[in-house]
């Protein structure tokens, strides 16, 4: 890097400094992407490339077992798969799974950030102990829960007397029961955390003056702390709502995607690593990126909001 | 009354009646020895109770409704891990199949089982050694990332924050087709080199965010007196505001840690052996330690193995995780 380099041209350089750079702003632009540059590479690499040859062997009947018969057949993968109820079932899966359990994560998680934002004694407890299930590996939260809920060997059914025989995992409704409360376990954490950040923000001021006014509890939650909040729910919304779209973990320890509970995510990689179709399970792949960008883009027109926005930039 | 006094009282006949309904119900509906774990509880909040009714207005700045939050927060969160706990230390067949929460003969055979099995040795191996290289490399990343984009004013800047927003939102299985397909084309398929691609690629954007915030609330004027003291551009990056900076980059460390040891849809498709197959995806391989033994108490044991480094760095760093997942993510 050139010793004329400034950062700030108009504020740090003198002047004779700034004669001599040829073209500060361009120094300024090389040196921004000879830092920002390797991160955007590599973060491409896994994900643009792979992208494009997923487009690219979608337009193929291609099986890894049988790549003699690779053949171009256009867009009709894409017909196969639209036209097949199994996707349409998986997509309604997700997006019930994504839901509930982003409308229950915000509940809890209001409630557990309303009590870390007023405790005084044993925070450090209290914030530790709302870390594990954000820290701990989903695989051995869905195990946790998987066993639990167990008819022999679990606690659940001994302590509700259930009948010896009865299994949630037996239907389509008591394994989405206990996927979607592994998921809210493991994921309210992270949303009241969130909330907190938002609720540290709302200003005392405002609920004191709301309190002298004679505004009820109720009435100083929904005027005055949840608007002032709209920025953190929407983020937690957002990123919350993405995540439970793409579930993955849970289902398949719980169910191995049995019972109509496979989400669109686990029928990409039913077709792709179980059953090597890679011209079809390509064409999974680019439909769930695209479910995804149109989940994405229809909260942030919902929100109103631009994410680089709420991100502070 | 004021509100603060009617709030204790309140909240403390709140925690007796909680307190209450465990014991009554574990007397009516449990049996031993899962009764004690029922009656414990109940007296934690009857105790609760009493304590906010007699200390009267002597400490009047404590909320008893957060303390009472704060124990059923508690009791949400290690409920499934005490239950794994105590099912990794029940002692063969028979005390697994008699159910329950707590063990009747409780030992650590599961442990010693967990541990001669290879296959978890080296799944425990591979994923430190994973983890451990994909966070270093991924913070270097995003630290020069993360610096451009809050201090650098260049073409293009929005652009690395949309790459870095998409690909927060990307659809992890929705790439492990085509890179099954490319790693086995390259020969980096079931390699460290294979899992710890896509872990940088996809740990990086939360860096960038955690770290572009932290090097906003950086003074500036510190980086212009060492550049007016002679320092060049990169002499104040590296002298200035990595120092400043550690803290947030520690912060992005623990998180991208936290998502590589988490990790399950790439361990699962990019490796396939002892070579290189991650924790997460290993516990789905498990077999009991004969063929007639559910692993149910092993992999309970396993669960447990691969927690304690998640329970020591909560533990340790708490205060760091909770302010890097929480700044910069809300300023609207």
């Amino acid at each position: 890097m050139a010793s004329t380099t400034t950062l700030e041209p108009t504020k740090a350089a003198p002047g004779g400094r700034r004669a001599k750079a040829r073209s500060p702003e361009s120094a300024e632009n090389r040196l921004g992407w000879k830092l920002a540059g390797p991160a955007v590479a590599v973060m491409l690499l896994v994900t643009a490339w792979p992208m494009l040859r997923a487009l690219y062997l979608s337009t193929f009947s291609y099986r890894l077992t049988d790549p003699d018969n690779r053949e171009f057949v256009g867009i009709s993968n894409y017909g196969v798969v639209l036209s097949d109820s199994l996707w349409w079932r998986a997509v309604g899966v997700a997006v019930f799974i994504m839901v509930v359990t982003v409308a229950v994560e915000l509940v809890i998680g209001f409630a557990f950030a309303m009590v870390m934002n007023n405790i005084l004694v044993a925070r450090g407890l209290v914030r530790a102990s709302i870390l594990v299930p954000y820290g701990i590996i989903t695989v051995v939260s869905a195990y946790a829960w998987l066993y639990a809920f167990q008819p022999t060997t679990g606690f659940v059914n001994q302590w509700l007397h259930l009948d010896p025989g009865t299994n949630l995992f037996d239907d389509f409704w008591g394994s989405i029961f206990v996927i979607c409360l592994a998921e809210i376990w493991k994921t309210t954490p992270f949303v009241s955390l969130l909330l907190l950040a938002g609720l540290s923000q709302v200003p005392n001021d405002a609920i004191e003056a709301a309190t002298v006014d004679g505004a009820t509890w109720t009435q100083r939650l929904t005027k005055v702390i949840l608007p002032s909040m709209r920025a953190a729910i929407m983020v937690a919304v957002l990123f919350r709502a993405l995540d439970a779209y793409r579930i993955f973990d849970s289902p398949f320890i719980m169910t191995g995607f049995a019972n109509g509970t496979a989400p669109p995510s686990g029928l990409v990689y039913n077709a792709m690593i179980q059953r090597v179709e890679l011209g079809l399970g390509s064409a999974m792949s680019v439909l769930l990126f695209l479910s995804v960008l149109i989940i994405a883009f229809g909260l942030m027109k919902l929100f109103r909001v631009d994410l680089s926005q709420v991100r502070g930039d | 009354m004021s509100p603060r006094r009617k709030s204790r009282v309140v909240w403390s006949l709140a925690a007796i009646a909680i307190g209450l309904i465990f014991a009554g119900a574990g007397l009516w509906l449990i049996d031993r020895p899962d009764l004690w774990l029922w009656l414990i509880t109940g007296t934690v909040f009857v105790l609760t109770g009493a304590v906010g009714l007699a200390i009267g207005d002597n400490a009047p700045q404590i909320s008893w409704a957060s303390i009472v939050g704060a124990e059923l927060i508690v009791l949400y969160t290690l409920t499934p891990v005490v239950y794994l706990v105590s099912l990794s230390l029940k002692g063969g067949n028979a005390d697994v199949n008699q159910g329950g929460f707590l063990p009747h003969d409780p030992g650590f055979t599961n442990y010693e089982t967990v541990f001669e099995f290879s296959l978890f040795q080296h799944a425990l191996f591979n994923s430190f050694g994973i983890s451990i290289i994909s966070t270093s490399i991924s913070v270097v990343l995003a630290t020069f990332a993360a610096y451009a984009v809050a201090r650098l004013r260049f073409r293009g800047k929005k652009l690395v924050l949309s790459v870095a927003l998409a690909i927060a939102m990307f659809p992890v299985v929705a790439l492990v087709g085509p890179l099954f397909d490319m790693w086995r084309a390259i020969g980096i398929y079931d390699t460290w080199i294979g899992l710890i691609i896509p872990y940088l690629s996809f740990t990086l954007p939360m860096s960038i965010w955690v770290l572009s915030a932290f090097f906003r609330e950086i003074p500036w004027e510190m980086e212009q007196a060492a550049e007016v003291d002679g320092a060049t551009a990169w002499q104040a990056f590296r002298k200035v505001i990595v120092p400043l900076a550690a803290p947030g980059v520690f912060t992005a460390a623990i998180i991208t840690f936290f998502f590589a040891w988490n990790d399950f849809v790439f361990g699962i498709s990019l490796s396939s052996t002892e070579r290189s197959i991650p924790v997460p995806a290993s516990l789905a391989f498990f077999t009991g330690a004969s063929q007639f033994d559910q692993p149910i108490a092993a992999i309970a044991a396993a669960s447990v193995v691969v927690t304690i480094p998640i329970f020591v760095i909560v533990l340790l760093f708490q205060r760091k995780i909770v302010s890097g997942l929480t700044s910069g993510a809300v300023k609207g």
